[in-house]
């Protein structure tokens, strides 16, 4: 049981660490940097309550996919150098009032966490945890049966994101010449070829 | 103190929550640091309904946790793509700089 809660202590200060980071590190690669670190630490303390699928997924999908797009951008957009002005710029007004708000959102969280004290006994739903299985299993078991339309809901949702991604960055550059489908399948013979007669010893000028 | 229960796990969360709603209001820098902010507080999120999840041993928090995950994959490519494009109409994505809509 110590050992367990060494290791809590460890993977939280260092996400709560590397959270308070990404919003106050003067370089936005480190930024990125601080957000994949935050997200490996919770994933490691997914990994170590119990949900180990969610955990390497963590990993999988945030650090592999998501802090890497971030990256990608960060570097494509140029804007790793530009300054940081936290408490010294000309207009500080913000801060009191982001102050206030964000203090305000904890102390709600706070109360939350208290009055959760006095529950009642929530443990009576169809889908408790089998002890004998592993946690992926019981992901499986649920998640395709019971929750399956959720499940194709989110893979609309994943291909609805890709399509408008797409969309959005497309643009039409001049002068690059691209594949059109459309314009090879509709030619036909009558506007593609052109058939002449060649006088003897006269040839044909081909590019007029 | 030592015996780890649930409490300490949404105490984690909430100071994660926090963090992300404090990134939003005090940043100066460009857009892409609220992308990752909003990414802390899904990540918050994640933490409160998995923690439930084990500590009344029900499976179905942790599918909404891979709900949410599919819906933040989602939301960073659409974010990055809008900021993507608002850069190359722009040139800066500074906050100081979007004022388009006089907010």
């Amino acid at each position: 049981m110590i050992i367990h809660s060494i290791f809590f202590y460890f993977f939280s200060i260092i996400a709560i660490f590397s959270s308070l980071m990404v919003i106050t590190s003067r370089n936005t690669i480190n930024s990125v940097f601080f957000l994949i670190l935050d997200f490996i630490s919770v994933g490691c303390l997914f990994i170590m309550v119990g949900a180990e699928f969610l955990g390497m997924i963590i990993l999988i999908v945030y650090v592999g996919a998501v802090a890497v797009l971030f990256l990608f951008v960060v570097m494509m957009l140029n804007v790793a150098e530009q300054k940081n002005s936290w408490f010294t710029g000309k207009e500080t007004k913000h801060i009191h009032s982001g102050l206030i708000v964000g203090n305000l959102v904890l102390l709600e969280l706070l109360v939350v966490v208290g009055g959760w004290k006095y529950k009642d006994d929530l443990m009576s739903s169809s889908t408790l945890i089998l002890s004998n299985t592993s946690n992926t299993h019981q992901l499986g078991l649920v998640m395709y049966t019971d929750y399956v339309l959720y499940f194709q809901i989110a893979g609309i949702i994943l291909l609805l994101s890709m399509i408008g991604a797409i969309l959005l960055t497309f643009r039409e550059r001049e002068g690059v010449k691209r594949q059109s489908y459309i314009k090879q399948i509709s030619r036909n013979p009558a506007s593609a070829v052109e058939l002449k007669d060649v006088e003897s010893n006269k040839g044909v000028k081909i590019d007029d | 103190m030592i015996e780890i229960g649930l409490g300490h796990y949404l105490s984690l969360g909430a100071i994660i929550f926090f963090l992300g709603i404090l990134g939003i209001f005090l940043n100066r820098k460009n857009v892409i640091v609220i992308l990752m902010s909003i990414e802390l507080i899904l990540l918050a999120v994640n933490i409160n309904l998995i923690s439930f999840s084990i500590f009344s041993e029900d499976i179905v928090g942790q599918i909404f946790t891979m709900l949410i995950l599919t819906i933040a994959a989602a939301e960073a490519a659409i974010g990055l793509a809008i900021i993507l494009i608002y850069y190359r109409n722009r040139g800066s994505i500074r906050v100081e700089d979007i004022h388009g809509m006089k907010g």
